[in-house]
């Protein structure tokens, strides 16, 4: 068998030059700004001011409402004008819970107690802490950073993975953040190796970014810490997709189903590695992001350190407003990122990029034709799948045969759409197709489960039945022999 | 705060390649224009007027089948792969095979062989071969009037344009000429009657018809094929290894056997360059619909196919095998592809 790596995957135009041709920037502050209360993944965070109140910058706003779940803190000064349903980009514009401040432009900012230094915690004070700094995965999925961590405990050996691998087109607010901020991703690398007591540290970036590799060398140099290393992986679409980068890092494939700890590996993004940083050493709650805004849509194509809650709206007004050639709202990167309605939305958590996009930036789809099984769509999964075969059997909605053809391991990285030259809507199939498939991948293990309850309740009931009867036959062979 | 402005949405990727199906017809009926032109200066100008014949009824069919199942015309009727079909079929018949060989042929691999089935993309057999195989089947002695080759040694009837349509289309020759003075076997089928008559390999190769290594005329027309082929390898229209793998496993059994037995086996060059060897493994079996899909599943597949012409040659019926042993491997295809899934990522083998 071949040695893993990364096969598959795409060569694309980058299409960053124009927004990091600029020095990032504040995003202008907004009169409003709207918090979903769901903005990360897992449970809805739980509001702890009313409507009327004021509250100040970084002071939190609401707390987790689950194991999995995250702080959510007030990226301004200001009074909680409504908590109440608005359009959220996360749900494509349907409405979510979200808490509006009404910003009055003092910037007042909420005192953090004073703290010791990180090395003086103990790594479950660390991860504690983490938690109430609100940060979750920045990379896009917005998964509870403490809870990955917490759950990553399980395993021995861990190693520190920090992604840079920036691979989509349009995106790179981590290019940026990794060339002006590289060492807050080093001081936030180190925070986590305590919290994690792990003891190796990976920073994987692309090798078509010189000016991020050069700032993160230097950072890693200053910081004298020898259990950090760079490592540059090929710019081939979807290298910094967690498992695919783990594989081409690490070597090792992540088990279908598992996560990357048991591969004994804590995958975080660069920007989440900052964004502790500033918890940790800055006392600075995640209330705001680095978002690219780009595209032949918009005026002025740069990266900017937004607060979160500001509408998109004012974004894209922040930035010199729509071009004439505006025609799709996107947020995330061309292959992944999801198409808006509208702009009467906020930046979350997850928002790494806003594309406006023109004309020049799509390529509009010729007519769906026959898949003729060219097979184009196999050789650059990177997942290893047939997509031919997945979109033959979601055409027929025959949920054993996706299953054994693995449409639970689709990264939905859209590779296969890219080059169907029958135009399919491979992705979007693929992506429509998951929820029966998890429902019934759920119901399965939740009957496998009472399954198991059952035969090992009969198992018991048997184990008493036959003890008793050992018990009663013992009794009464004791008594034959008194009785003779 | 003004009112939001609404976009219209779509689904992710918002960028894809610029290919399509019409696309990658196109470069395929491209490369077959070497064969062609070079297939003319051997044999004249007869396959120009089978391909127009072929065409003409591939799009009629395709057109028909359309209609009746209901399909939208514009973009299925101009996608190519009907021209595809009919010039591989014609570029398989006799040039001066009659009008109604071709119109039959074709109009059978539309009908039959590809939109009973589903048409584009549906179909499990290739359709030129089946329209090549019925034809092979019901007029044998028709499909073995071909022509001697345009080259030193031979003085073929240099029929003019006119008299090779007329030829065609009244299934006569010129008055001037009868069918046995202007018409050769191929050199497959020399070979085949010649060993059948007893003749040793060398006895049979002292025919003018042949080459150091391979038919006169053919082998050109052949390298012409290769190098089409080589130009949709470099542009990945098609992929290396059903070429690699039947044309190998051709050589390999021609190899064993003509070592064994020189005087009573073809040498591997002759069978590689002669008949629809390097046809059959860069445009025949690499026709995506009905090959097999995964990369191991190609390799089975070619190879397959390889073994099967060398078989089928040698020992079969026909003179060629080609067509054949890419209708039973099409046949195999949803077996090869059934055991050859590979392993997905995160999976165990």
């Amino acid at each position: 068998m071949a040695k893993p790596g990364v096969r598959g995957g795409l060569r694309l135009d980058a299409h960053k030059e124009r927004s990091t041709a600029q020095a990032l920037r504040a995003a202008s502050p907004a009169k409003t700004l709207v918090l979903p209360l769901d903005q990360h993944a897992g449970a809805p965070a739980v509001p702890l001011i009313k409507p009327g109140e004021r509250v100040l910058c970084g002071q939190p706003i609401a707390e987790p409402g689950g194991t999995v779940s995250a702080w959510l803190h007030s990226p301004a000064s200001g009074t909680i004008a409504a908590i109440e349903p608005r359009p959220a980009p996360h749900r494509l514009g349907a409405p979510s819970l979200s808490i509006v401040v009404a910003n009055d432009g003092r910037d007042e900012r909420h005192a953090e107690s004073a703290r010791a230094a990180f090395d003086q915690l103990s790594p479950e004070q660390l991860r504690e802490l983490i938690a109430r700094g609100g940060i979750v995965g920045l990379g896009g999925a917005v998964f509870p950073t403490a809870a990955k961590l917490n759950s990553a405990l399980r395993v021995q050996d861990l190693r520190l993975l920090i992604n840079g691998a920036e691979c989509e087109p349009y995106i790179s607010c981590d290019d940026m953040l990794m060339r002006e901020r590289a060492r807050d991703i080093v001081f936030g690398a180190r925070v986590l190796l305590h919290a994690l007591t792990a003891q190796s540290c990976v920073v994987a970036i692309e090798d078509d970014t010189p000016q991020a590799a050069a700032a993160l060398e230097a950072a890693i140099a200053d910081a004298h810490d020898g259990r950090i290393q760079l490592r540059r992986v090929a710019s081939i679409y979807p290298a910094g997709g967690e498992r695919q980068l783990i594989t081409a890092i690490f070597d090792v494939e992540v088990p279908s189903g598992a996560l990357p700890a048991d591969v004994n590996t804590v995958c975080l993004n660069v920007g989440t590695a900052a964004a502790v940083a500033h918890w940790i050493r800055d006392a600075q709650p995640l209330t705001s992001r680095i978002v690219t805004v780009t595209g032949d849509g918009v005026l002025e194509q740069r990266n900017l350190d937004v607060p979160l809650g500001t509408p998109l709206a004012a974004l894209i007004y922040d930035c010199g407003g729509y071009t004439s050639r505006m025609s799709r709202l996107i947020m995330g990167g061309s292959m992944m990122g999801q198409s808006l309605p509208h702009d009467d939305m906020p930046v979350i958590k997850a928002t790494n990029c806003i594309i406006a996009a023109s004309a020049l930036d799509l390529q509009p789809r010729a007519a769906e034709m026959p898949c003729i099984r060219c097979g184009n769509c196999s050789e650059v999964c990177p997942a290893v799948l047939l997509p031919q075969q997945l979109h033959w059997y979601a055409a027929a909605r025959d949920l054993d045969a996706l299953e054994m053809y693995g449409l639970a391991d689709c990264i939905e990285c859209g590779c296969c759409d890219y080059v169907c030259p029958s135009q399919i809507p491979l992705a979007e199939c693929f992506r429509d197709m998951k929820p029966a498939l998890n429902e019934r991948l759920a119901a399965r293990s939740s009957a496998d489960a009472a399954r198991a309850r059952f035969e090992a309740r009969t198992a018991r009931l048997e184990r008493i039945e036959s003890e008793q009867l050992a018990a009663l036959a013992k009794k009464r062979q004791e008594l034959t022999k008194k009785s003779s | 705060m003004t009112a939001p402005l609404p976009f219209a949405t779509a689904p992710a990727p918002h960028v894809v390649a610029p290919s399509s199906v019409g696309r990658v017809m196109r470069q395929v009926l491209y490369a077959l224009v070497p064969t062609v032109a070079l297939h003319v200066v051997f044999f004249g100008p007869g396959l120009l007027i089978q391909i127009v014949l072929g065409v003409v009824t591939a799009l009629a069919a395709e057109a028909a089948a359309l209609r009746l199942r209901g399909k939208p015309l514009p973009p299925f009727l101009l996608d190519g792969s009907a021209i595809i079909t009919a010039v591989l079929l014609a570029l398989c018949l006799p040039p001066l095979a009659p009008w109604w060989l071709v119109v039959s042929g074709v109009a059978f691999a539309i009908l039959l062989a590809k939109h009973l089935f589903g048409g584009l993309g549906a179909n499990p057999f290739n359709p030129a071969m089946v329209g090549y195989a019925v034809l092979l089947v019901s007029f044998p002695a028709r499909l073995l009037q071909w022509l001697p080759p345009n080259v030193a040694g031979f003085e073929p009837a240099a029929l003019s344009f006119g008299e090779t349509l007329t030829t065609i289309f009244t299934g006569m020759p010129p008055a001037r000429f009868t069918w046995d003075a202007i018409t050769s076997p191929t050199p497959l089928d020399a070979l085949r009657t010649d060993l059948a008559l007893g003749m040793t390999m060398g006895e049979a190769h002292a025919n003018a018809l042949f080459s150091a290594f391979g038919g006169r005329g053919w082998e050109w027309i052949n390298l012409a094929t290769l190098a089409g082929g080589g130009w949709l390898l470099a542009l990945r229209i098609i992929r290396w290894q059903i070429p690699v793998a039947m044309l190998t496993a051709l050589f390999v059994c021609a190899s064993i056997m003509s070592a064994a037995d020189p005087g009573e086996y073809a040498g591997p060059l002759f069978h590689l360059t002669s008949g629809a060897s390097l046809l059959g493994a860069f445009f025949i079996a690499t026709d995506p619909v009905s090959a097999a899909t995964s990369g191991r599943g190609k390799l089975i597949y070619g190879a397959g196919i390889g073994v099967l012409t060398y078989v089928i040659r040698t020992w079969g019926g026909y003179p060629d095998g080609v067509a054949f042993a890419v209708l039973i491997m099409n046949l195999a295809v949803p077996l090869i592809d059934r055991y050859t899934i590979p392993r997905i990522y995160g999976h165990a083998r």
